[in-house]
């Protein structure tokens, strides 16, 4: 492959990688911790909202994050040809 | 049947399952030690993964901890889970790409050097042992709780066991043991969960019961009656930088820890790397969103169980008396009522860390100890499940400890006999003398964990945070820097990971002087709010910081090095570049 298509594709993949990097901050870092207060004014259930995101929310987009990227990955390794 | 000769049955089955699948898989050539022979499925490698990231403290204490903790416990859960969307986008498929066997292979040649070679080795080895002695002391804990078996013949069988499929399956036996294991331990915690959940809020699915149900909203309605603050409230233990720090330091750490890393590169290619990452994750999900329900409902019933009764009827109740007499729980009458109270504060004086159960602190009504291990081991009975499953969570919690063991093992005696041995002292070593100093190496490796699980060295249990702050300030940044930044050398590389890992080594060390020096005080007690759990953060930034100015102020890396890292950015050809 030649040096601007490995450019192009790498370029891509930062791009998809920082997308899923601030949807990662921010279930975590801001719905889990820094808004944690008054996200708690709202009620999922039977527990304040900032709260679960803490506990349980967070943990299950981490992993919808990975299974995301992998499959995004797949599609962007056969458009540019680098996959096995 | 009784609990005991149902633990003696379930731990004997597993144990010889285990030796079973370690000779098994025993090896004959360095690929097959080192990274299995690069054969293993995407979703095998996660349950592996699993297994080898869910320790002993995970399993039996995790819960309880959050159960004390209420809200704070968050940073465990977010801490240990999203460090794997960090290895999954950062790092697995770049260095799966790359191929070879170790982090410090990576690093040495990323940065062609020897003495980076050698820090990273060095790091390796550091975190990977403070890690391993508390391993080896689960299992004997274990051993001694289920078994009455005193805690140095627990560390003695357990040596035993790893020592034979480590040395002679090396990471091939190891990842198939560890399938084995996950699949015991999840299911041992699971059964009682949903148990729990079931008497408790009619629910059977933890997460579900523990999320819908309002146990919750009556659980933060009683604390507060009891003069606790509400279960849910957030950073009533550590202020809200702590809680970023200490999460932030815990995931960085997670991606950057050797053991975790060298399973990545035993899968076939980049794509099963990115795959295996999310089923490991999913796996671990399974028990890291059980342990937060498993830790309210636990609390509820406790305190419901307990408060404003009598001694001589709570003493009735079969668990009660069990762990009452193992000191997992204690009571003292302080204002002489004859009732409990459970209240704010401590039941017993604490010396040298543990409660002193002649002197009750009088400066809290609490009546009650509840140790955290005990929110764990004592479900199965609380819930009225039968003796087998009792059993089942003593081979759960040996399958959680052995498993983590023998990964840690692995990723430490790799670093000796590989990076150090073989890249820098004997390059000309041949396929066999690598491997017999391999086996050597692994199994010192075992006698060595197994004599640290026996006799503790005081500072272990409190410097987890070394592991996870030294991991995230000396290896995660130049790993990630490694595949990103292309401009990145040898001086920044080295002169990153050396403040990083000098500032993590010397603030850990300040703030924890009692524990590790046996100071009377520590030198400080935390920097800007942020704790010794979470200070690794500030060395991994000074470290990003330090290799950033160094690089750009020395010549770049040689051309071969670049084309190197634009070759670890394609997936195409990993699995031809294994065969070599």
């Amino acid at each position: 492959m030649d040096g601007t298509k490995l450019e192009e594709y790498w370029k891509k993949n930062v791009g998809l990688i920082r997308n899923l990097l601030i949807v990662w901050a921010l279930v975590s870092y801001v719905f889990g911790i820094l808004l944690v207060e008054p996200l708690n004014g709202i009620r999922l259930g039977g527990l304040p909202l900032g709260f679960w995101f803490a506990q349980q929310g967070s943990i299950y987009v981490f992993v919808i994050l990975i299974f995301y990227y992998a499959w995004r990955m797949d599609q962007l390794d056969r458009e540019y040809h680098v996959h096995e | 049947m009784s609990v005991e000769a149902w633990t003696y049955l379930l731990v004997g089955i597993t144990f010889a399952l285990y030796i079973y699948i370690g000779y098994a898989s025993r090896v004959r050539e360095t690929a097959g030690f080192y990274v299995a022979g690069r054969g293993v499925p995407a979703i095998a490698n996660g349950a592996a993964t699993a297994a080898d990231w869910m320790s002993a403290a995970s399993f039996i204490s995790m819960a309880g901890l959050i159960s004390s903790m209420g809200y704070d416990g968050a940073v465990y859960l977010m801490g240990w889970t999203g460090g794997y969307v960090l290895l999954a986008l950062l790092l697995a498929p770049y260095l799966r790409k790359y191929g070879k066997y170790t982090v410090p292979d990576f690093i040495g040649d990323r940065y062609y050097s020897h003495a980076a070679r050698a820090v990273a080795a060095i790091a390796t080895i550091f975190i990977s042992l403070t890690y391993v002695a508390g391993q080896m002391r689960g299992v004997g804990i274990v051993f001694s709780r289920f078994l009455q078996v005193d805690i140095a013949t627990g560390v003695i069988i357990g040596v035993a066991v790893v020592a034979f499929f480590a040395v002679l399956g090396g990471m091939k036996g190891i990842t198939w043991t560890q399938v084995a294991q996950y699949t015991v331990l999840i299911i041992a915690y699971l059964i009682p969960a949903i148990a729990i959940a079931n008497v408790l809020t009619g629910n059977p699915i933890p997460q579900l019961a523990f999320t819908f149900s309002d146990l919750v909203s009556r659980l933060n309605q009683i604390q507060v009656d009891l003069g606790f603050t509400e279960y849910t409230k957030p950073f009533q233990g550590k202020p809200m930088i702590d809680i970023l720090a200490i999460t932030l330091a815990l995931m960085v750490g997670t991606a950057g820890l050797p053991h975790v890393i060298i399973r990545f590169y035993t899968v076939p290619d980049v794509r099963s790397a990115r795959y295996s990452a999310g089923w490991a994750l999913l796996f671990i999900a399974l028990l890291y969103t059980t342990a937060p329900a498993l830790a309210a409902f636990a609390r509820y019933n406790l305190i419901t169980t307990l408060n404003g009764k009598t001694l001589e009827e709570v003493r009735q109740i079969d668990w009660v008396a069990k762990w009452e007499k193992t000191k997992l729980l204690a009571f003292v009458d302080k204002d002489g009522d004859g009732k409990i109270t459970i209240a704010p504060g401590r039941a017993f004086v604490l010396k040298g860390g543990k409660p002193d159960f002649n002197t009750p602190d009088e400066k809290s009504r609490n009546e009650v100890y509840i140790d955290n291990d005990i929110i764990v081991l004592s479900t199965p009975e609380v819930a009225r499940l039968a003796p087998w499953v009792i059993a089942l969570v003593a081979a759960g919690g040996l399958a959680a400890a052995l498993s983590t063991a023998a990964g840690l093992l692995l990723a430490m005696s790799s670093a000796l006999s590989h990076d150090i041995y073989y890249r820098i002292f004997r390059p000309n070593a041949t396929e066999a003398q690598r491997l017999l100093a391999g086996r050597i190496v692994i199994l010192l490796a075992v006698i060595l964990a197994g004599y640290f699980g026996i006799n503790p060295p005081g500072f272990v249990a409190q410097v987890v945070a070394f592991a996870f702050g030294l991991a995230a300030s000396s290896l995660f940044p130049v790993i990630l820097l490694g595949i990103f930044d292309r401009r990145m050398n040898k001086e920044g590389a080295i002169a990153g990971m050396l403040v990083g890992l000098i500032f993590t080594a010397v603030m850990i060390g300040m703030m924890r002087a009692p524990q590790i020096f046996g100071a009377p005080a520590p030198v400080i007690k935390d920097l800007f709010g942020i704790s010794a759990e979470g200070v690794g953060v500030v060395g991994m930034i000074l470290n990003f910081i330090v290799a950033y100015l160094v690089s750009r102020a020395t010549p770049p890396p040689p051309q071969e090095i670049q084309k190197l890292v634009d070759e670890i950015r394609v997936p195409k050809g990993a699995g031809a570049a294994s065969e070599h």
